[in-house]
């Protein structure tokens, strides 16, 4: 119980100083400031996305149906924070850059993690056979996560991009941030994963349940 | 161990020539991806043929023609086990990866035809430049390799849903579309004059994906066809 309390007093600190305190960039001023919502959300849609990818390894291991439902809540879950940190890093490129949608490499590999995320519920949809559907949800799964580092790493430092990296990490890949940005920051992340993890545990227990139920047993 | 090598290679090419047997007697895929390829060129070249197009409109043209004929055929030779009810003789008589790496160089064959015709029509029907040509020819094979990695496990898991008809390009896009991002970018350079050097980027990461998703393939595709 106490933790969710501290959760809850920890993001409201994070809203209320991610306000009121200095924007972390200079140059974008105040736009800057959706760096603490937008990151946290982009990071946990990939690891939702990684999280998913295990459980489908766990299933494709044990053969346990639960496993499945697994995958599936958490990629449940990485698609909001995927559709979240699409819109506001969009309304972001609006005030900065002037335009929702420029196909930036950064936009182009999150709409990629969109389709692959909506693929992977549209393979769900077309399998009728409940083990069949999970063995191969969980195949198409992996082996969309393993095009995932193409595309978070390798495409946008290909292409020249106008998304800001400087603010977090600068070309030799060291911390810039001020130990301000970067208490609130670390702050945000951490209330957003813990967020996420609070929100896939009762999705799992919820389908533990559901199994429990239709089986009578585990 | 040699022995059990020369047994999976004996194996993938035996595979692979049930397979070509099986499409020079019927000739479906040949004819799918041709009438596709060539209704979709014939279209671009009605269309804008007599355009003075920039060299990045037609590299985006030849790769969305190249990937759509592709998807309108590449899945066949997965459904075709499944539809005639051979799948069930080929899984008790050869392991996975062979029918795996059989059917990836069926794939291959089919894309390679399908560009050796599909080039030179382009070629003629617009006015993409011919200097750099060799270039041109080493980021096509790649990407005819990226497309033929990348599709064949899709061709797999298709086969068993029970729904076919779009999934197959629905599943197999989100995995294409940084290839085909780098693919256009880099046929627009080498078109553009650039020498090897300056895509060499470019090309390494498409060298990359063919790795990795043949690898990733080999490892994942026993759970789709042993199910």
């Amino acid at each position: 119980m106490w933790w969710k309390i501290l959760l809850f007093l920890v993001m409201s600190a994070v809203i209320v100083t991610g306000f009121i305190t200095e924007a972390p960039q200079k140059q974008i001023g105040e736009a800057s400031r959706i760096f603490y919502f937008h990151i946290p959300q982009a990071w946990l849609c990939v690891v939702a996305f990684a999280m998913s990818a295990f459980y489908s390894a766990r299933f494709l291991k044990n053969r346990k149906l639960i496993d499945d439902d697994y995958a599936l809540d958490t990629a449940r879950l990485g698609f909001i924070f995927c559709l979240l940190a699409t819109i506001t890093g969009s309304i972001f490129a609006k005030v900065t850059w002037g335009a929702f949608w420029n196909w930036d490499p950064r936009q182009t590999s999150i709409f990629i993690l969109l389709l692959i995320y909506g693929a992977f519920f549209a393979l769900r949809s077309a399998v009728e056979d409940e083990d069949r559907r999970a063995t191969l949800s969980a195949v198409y799964s992996i082996f969309a996560f393993v095009t995932v580092p193409f595309l978070i790493f390798v495409v946008p430092r290909m292409v020249t991009s106008l998304h800001p990296t400087d603010s977090v990490i600068d070309e030799n890949l060291k911390f810039t941030m001020g130990v301000q940005v970067r208490s609130i920051f670390f702050s945000s992340l951490a209330a957003f994963s813990v967020l996420y993890f609070w929100m896939l545990s009762l999705t799992m227990r919820l389908n533990r349940l559901k199994r429990k139920q239709m089986t009578g047993t585990d | 161990m040699p022995a059990s090598n020369a047994g999976l290679t004996n194996k993938v090419l035996a595979v692979y020539v049930k397979d070509l047997r099986l499409e020079l007697r019927s000739r479906y895929g040949l004819n799918a991806i041709f009438m596709f390829g060539i209704s979709s060129l014939t279209v671009i070249s009605f269309s804008v043929g007599q355009a003075a197009l920039s060299t990045k409109v037609l590299s985006a043209l030849y790769w969305i023609v190249v990937f759509f004929s592709a998807m309108s055929a590449m899945a066949q030779v997965f459904v075709r086990e499944e539809e005639s009810g051979t799948a069930m003789a080929l899984r008790l008589t050869t392991e996975p990866n062979a029918v795996y790496l059989g059917k990836l160089f069926f794939n291959l064959s089919l894309l390679v035809v399908l560009v050796a015709v599909i080039t030179p029509l382009f070629f003629i029907f617009t006015d993409a430049p011919a200097e750099g040509i060799v270039n041109f020819l080493l980021v096509m094979i790649l990407g005819v390799l990226d497309l033929c990695a990348a599709t064949t496990l899709i061709a797999a898991i298709i086969a068993r849903a029970s729904v076919k008809g779009a999934l197959f390009a629905v599943l197999s896009f989100p995995i294409l579309l940084p290839v085909l991002i780098v693919l256009v970018s880099a046929t627009d350079k080498v078109w553009a004059g650039s020498s090897l050097g300056e895509v060499s980027k470019l090309l390494q990461f498409l060298l990359a994906y063919v790795v990795i998703m043949v690898t990733a393939s080999l490892m994942l595709f026993k759970f789709v066809w042993e199910d």
